[in-house]
């Protein structure tokens, strides 16, 4: 086995490399430890539950404005759609000939959408806006599917306990599911 | 189809009218045998008795392509990437899949699919971040990476929109199913990584993210992590090309393509899936009943026939080989079956050895096509016994709002002047 002839240069380098390594002799010692501001900056993905969400908040009325400035181009006046996907509408549309599926008839958890804004859009400058607009504009699609009232303002707490119309409407994978033979 | 692809077509049908005449001069009898027997002589300065013009003086010099391209002659084989898009920033390109031999997909004709445009990474600041339910958070840069013991594996990758349920449908092979490409990929086994960090109790996904403009983030069951699951940084021989991830990316082989992902920067290992956008409201699939699939991970057995196929023609009576690709997710390829006669019997192809896992598999059928219109098409069987469905089977199961995960057979249906099209358009 190639690590045994590893083991004793690992060994020393493992141990001065992560301190009080308890497996050190079954590694390789190859990188290095992660500091925490370097997590930190790049831990960005929200859980369906909202954890990982930064502080901060930010309302419909505001989000308003990041959306004329910032999606309108792609996602049309009112949502509608264009370029980019149709963000508004289509609830009670998925059981039809004619699903229309949107961030109002089909995402299943409200944190997605913070999290997909902030880490892809606006597509020509993704990682742009700050927190407080990623919650505003957030709660404007929200608010355009009538999901949250007209006046609300969003922050971790409150974006987590939206309840997506959608939310139980996965099911898990049935394949394989054509019995042909 | 290019004005090349017109001009060799032109040339190898004026061949083979020269073949089908002597076939005729010698009473039509067997094909072979039949061109030594014939006095016709073609016309031209290259051909015989004369000597060919690029005999006449030397080629080009050593160094005259420090990186090799294809001849001129073959300008017309490139990805079949739609001209009426909506946009190109998050779009896909599809192998010319009718155009190729083999199993292994040349680099520059692999598939793209990207969803934030393809960046351009200087490797020497590409790090990978290992961190969450670890023992050891750690960062590599990829002169760590290749340190790592390393594998080299043959395996297909499919997107799972390969193609869509609904018409129109394609006209051409690569049109059907050319989101779909096969290499030879070296990098490190996930699981030596994954035991550098040290794997905590409990942890049960791992959600793996791009360094590219959409930061795209898939979750993947750690099984497969620890399983079969790649980091890769070499793509038949040389390093990845910028679409396929340059210098790092995620290899699932048999997984949809999505979850491979590409430009890999960080793996966070967690206890639950993060539920992203690509895994919500993409990638899912919705069923007649208003509920939709999620987390439909395995590409399932597929097969398609490549020559004669869509957008070709069959320009002689006689002699023809059929042949093709099939693949599984969920190992290697038992058998192919063709029928000549729209599915009403079946007969066994030759499989091309080797016969890999969650690789492509050449088949190959030898046919007598006496002009005559026929709808051939093949379907896979894999080592789990799984028989790649028709359409109609598949529709009637998940009916036509669903969009991924299309695995039908694809007829092509052969006129009385050789012209072969999509039977099911």
């Amino acid at each position: 086995m190639p690590r045994l002839k590893l083991r004793p240069a690992l060994l020393a380098g493992a141990i001065a490399m992560l301190g009080a390594a308890v497996h050190a002799e079954e590694r390789y010692g190859i990188g290095r430890v992660a500091t925490p501001a370097e997590i930190a900056g790049w831990n960005i993905d929200i859980g369906r539950d909202g954890s990982n969400l930064p502080p901060g908040s930010g309302s419909v009325e505001r989000g308003r404005t990041v959306f004329a400035e910032q999606c309108v181009a792609c996602h049309g006046d009112s949502g509608q759609g264009g370029v980019g996907d149709r963000l508004v509408g289509g609830q009670g549309t998925l059981a039809s000939p004619k699903p229309i599926r949107t961030v109002g008839s089909y995402w299943p958890y409200a944190p997605t959408l913070f999290d997909y804004i902030r880490r892809a859009m606006p597509q020509n400058a993704p990682q742009s806006l700050s927190n407080e607009d990623v919650y505003a504009v957030s709660a404007y699609i929200l608010s355009l599917n009538g999901i949250v009232p007209a006046n609300a303002v969003l922050d971790a707490k409150s974006l987590a306990a939206v309840k997506m119309p959608n939310r139980d409407g996965f099911v898990s994978d049935p394949r394989p599911d054509v019995h042909n033979r | 189809m290019s004005e090349h692809t017109t001009d060799k077509r032109v040339r190898e049908a004026s061949r083979r009218r020269f073949l089908q005449a002597g076939a005729a001069l010698a009473g039509g009898s067997a094909i072979s045998g039949v061109a030594g027997s014939t006095a016709l002589a073609e016309q031209g300065n290259n051909l015989p008795p004369s000597v060919p013009e690029w005999m006449k003086a030397p080629g080009d010099p050593m160094g005259s392509q420090p990186y090799g391209t294809p001849s001129v002659h073959e300008k017309g084989v490139v990805k079949n990437i739609s001209k009426t898009l909506p946009q190109y920033i998050s779009a896909s390109g599809r192998t010319p899949l009718q155009e190729l031999d083999g199993i292994i997909t040349p680099n520059g004709l692999f598939y793209e699919r990207h969803h934030g445009g393809v960046p351009t990474i200087d490797p020497a600041e590409h790090r990978l971040m290992l961190h969450g339910m670890v023992d050891r958070s750690l960062v590599f840069t990829m002169e760590d990476i290749r340190r790592f013991p390393s594998q080299s594996r043959i395996h297909f990758l499919e997107c799972s929109g390969n193609p869509v349920y609904t018409k129109p449908y394609g006209k051409t092979a690569s049109d059907l199913v050319g989101l779909l490409s096969c290499a030879e990929w070296t990098g490190v086994p996930l699981k030596t990584v994954l035991d550098e960090a040290g794997v905590q109790a409990g942890a049960k996904w791992i959600v793996a993210e791009g360094a590219d403009a959409a930061a795209l983030t898939r979750s993947i069951p750690i099984e497969k992590c620890l399983d079969d699951a790649m980091l890769v940084y070499s793509q038949n021989g040389e390093r990845l090309r910028p679409q396929q991830g340059y210098p790092l990316r995620l290899l699932l082989p048999g997984f949809e393509g999505n979850m491979n992902v590409k430009w890999l920067r960080r793996l966070k290992v967690v206890a639950e899936p993060a539920y992203s956008r690509e895994e919500t409201s993409k990638y899912t699939d919705p069923m007649p009943d208003g509920t939709s699939r999620e987390f439909t991970f395995y590409m399932e057995a597929k097969s398609i026939i490549t020559r004669p196929s869509g957008g070709q023609k069959l320009t002689t009576h006689g002699f023809h080989e059929i042949t093709g690709i099939a693949w599984s997710g969920h190992g290697k390829i038992k058998s192919v079956e063709i029928s000549l006669d729209e599915g009403k019997s079946w007969q066994q192809a030759a499989l091309q050895e080797p016969v890999l896992t969650r690789a492509l598999t050449r088949f190959r059928l030898p046919w007598h096509w006496d002009g005559t219109p026929a709808v051939i098409q093949s379907r896979a069987i894999d080592e789990t016994g799984y028989v790649q469905p028709t359409l109609a089977e598949l529709v009637a199961v998940r009916g036509l709002n669903s969009f991924y995960h299309n695995n039908a057979i694809w007829p092509w249906r052969i006129d009385a002047n050789g012209e072969v099209t999509n039977a099911q358009a």
